[in-house]
């Protein structure tokens, strides 16, 4: 666990220094954010509120009616905990006229959905309020590409994308997100009693440090073998990194003229900022 | 010879010459206020680093008003800067100048262009060919930008060449974030400074950028590295800041009394073995 420990207190300053630049940068002050009652939402909101002031967020929380209400009560806690503006817009109605049309649609499907219907309520409050929205992903999700495209995974800003999850609960301690958010268990809420955990089928502290090593030191896969590591799971999980890499690249184009945007036709994000 | 040095820790706006040029202007009249003989900036001050394609945009020729500009400030204080430099010949190169009494006394292209991990500068741009030191009225200088001062054979061949000052400017990235320790990024160049100082018997002049460009932080603590190894003052972390400090000769001198490793250096050996080195190599090649 060792290179998965991180001085939170530094990872706090660079973080909250993120937001305030990129989001002062381009002529805003103000983030939207989608407040699940999960940790990593929760911990964005408390960067976010350091960064920007908690005047200037707002967090919208958007249950389902499937959704555990104890998930509602977290974001609020949250919310009421930092001060920050926020509201409920349920997205039941909007879900459930479509999937009228679509009677047996699987459970991922649904879920996709509903997250993508939270990212546009986001981007229609970014567009209202001069906000820009906050991303909440997390390295490890991103790496294995637990998430939807276009859905969860799209933001303007993700200030904690280069966080594992056990990494985003030793920056939570440091910020003070309230314990009961740090203890529960991680979840997508899509349906009663899931975890994240049970899905994936292992845990995030096990599934870090493949990552962690995999990722960042680039071991070899006979080098993870004698780290100790079971093939079939090294296997598993480097299938999925890999298999998932469409969702962390933008859409592909057809290359046709000399310069082909992203390819030969390359800026910074923040060119003239 | 006793002086001020300040090293003027600032955020560049990417791409905005005007706005970096002005924000140039006033580190240097802040540093003239504090009593400062010499300034130095950041490797890419008047432009900001992840450049990628507007290298071409951004571009200054030696000759162009910007740089004129900076030249008459130089009448008032001694200035190190930054900028992409396009040559006659329509190459771009990552330069750092030294300006002074209205003169540009010394031009250095950046000649180690990072291609690996985070950076792509030789995409964009050209390497230069030389190591120089050159006179200054401080004494003789020699000057880096970041990834050169990576390549011991730089600083040394500054430090042969009469080098007892070496300027680095830099725009390094933070990384490395492991419990208990500060920054990676910060603690290996640290580590690289006071070596270097040591080694050469010189002191150390680094300046690094503050800021964030797409995500990535430029971490500061820049410093004023004794000849001896330990820092004079160092900047904040993360943060703009303008620090100064005063250097004289004493130092270098007591220094260079107690450990004469550069009058004992060995040139005429070393030159020998690199050439017999270079000749293996050769000859392994064909």
């Amino acid at each position: 666990m060792t290179g998965l420990s991180i001085n939170a207190a530094l990872v706090r300053r660079i973080l909250v220094g993120f937001l305030a630049e990129e989001v002062h940068k381009v002529g805003l002050k103000r983030a939207v954010l989608g407040l699940s009652g999960g940790i990593d939402s929760a911990l964005v909101a408390y960067l976010a509120a350091e960064a920007l002031g908690p005047e200037n967020v707002q967090a919208i929380i958007m249950p389902y009616k499937q959704s555990n209400p104890e998930s509602e009560a977290h974001a609020r806690l949250v919310a009421e905990q930092l001060g920050i503006e926020h509201c409920v817009i349920g997205i039941t109605p909007m879900v459930d006229a479509y999937f009228e049309m679509f009677p047996d649609a699987d459970s991922m499907r649904r879920g996709n959905k509903m997250a993508r219907e939270r990212m546009t309520i986001l981007f229609d409050h970014s567009a209202a309020r001069g906000a820009l929205v906050l991303g909440t992903s997390n390295k490890t999700e991103l790496l294995l590409g637990y998430g939807t495209l276009y859905g969860d995974m799209a933001s303007a800003l993700n200030p904690i994308g280069d966080l594992y999850k056990t990494q985003i609960w030793q920056l939570s301690e440091e910020m003070g997100v309230p314990r009961e958010v740090i203890d529960k268990k991680p979840s997508a809420d899509l349906w009663a009693g899931q975890t994240d955990e049970q899905e994936l089928g292992f845990t995030y502290k096990a599934v870090d440090e493949l990552l962690y090593q995999m990722v960042d030191l680039r071991k070899s896969r006979s080098e993870l073998l004698a780290a100790g590591f079971e093939a079939a799971f090294i296997d598993k999980i480097y299938a999925k990194v890999q298999n998932s890499h469409f969702k962390r690249r933008l859409p592909v184009i057809a290359k046709v003229s000399n310069r082909t945007i992203d390819r030969d036709f390359r800026y910074s994000r923040d060119w003239g900022k | 010879m006793e002086f001020t040095v300040a090293l003027a820790q600032i955020r560049p706006k990417l791409g905005c010459l005007s706005d970096n040029l002005a924000i140039i202007e006033a580190s240097v009249t802040q540093a003239i206020e504090s009593g400062a003989d010499l300034v130095i900036f950041p490797e890419l001050s008047l432009t900001g680093y992840f450049l990628k394609d507007l290298v071409p945009e951004v571009a200054l020729r030696i000759d162009s008003p910007e740089i004129a500009k900076l030249r008459v400030l130089s009448r008032r204080i001694s200035i190190a800067v930054g900028f992409v430099e396009e040559s006659a010949d329509y190459r771009f190169f990552n330069s750092a100048i030294y300006l002074e009494d209205g003169e540009i006394r010394h031009r250095h292209r950046k000649v180690y262009l990072p291609t690996y991990g985070l950076f792509d500068e030789q995409r964009y741009l050209a390497c230069g060919d030389r190591f120089r030191a050159f006179d200054t009225r401080f004494g003789r200088f020699g000057m880096l930008v970041c990834e050169d001062m990576w390549h011991l054979s730089a600083s040394y061949t500054l430090a042969m060449d009469g080098a007892t000052t070496i300027l680095c400017l830099s725009s390094s990235p933070g990384r490395g974030v492991a419990s208990d320790d500060g920054l990676g990024s910060a603690q290996a160049w640290q580590r690289l400074t006071s070596t270097t100082a040591m080694f050469l018997s010189c002191r150390v002049l680094f300046c690094n950028r503050v800021g964030y460009e797409d995500g990535v932080n430029f971490w500061g603590g820049s410093e004023i590295v004794r000849p001896g190894g330990d820092s004079t003052v160092r900047a904040k972390l993360l943060e703009e800041e303008l620090i100064t400090a005063r250097v004289d000769d004493g130092e270098l001198r007591r220094e260079r009394i107690f450990a004469p490793l550069l009058r004992d250096e060995n040139l005429e050996l070393t030159i020998r073995e690199l050439r017999r080195i270079e000749e293996e190599r050769r000859s392994a090649h064909v």
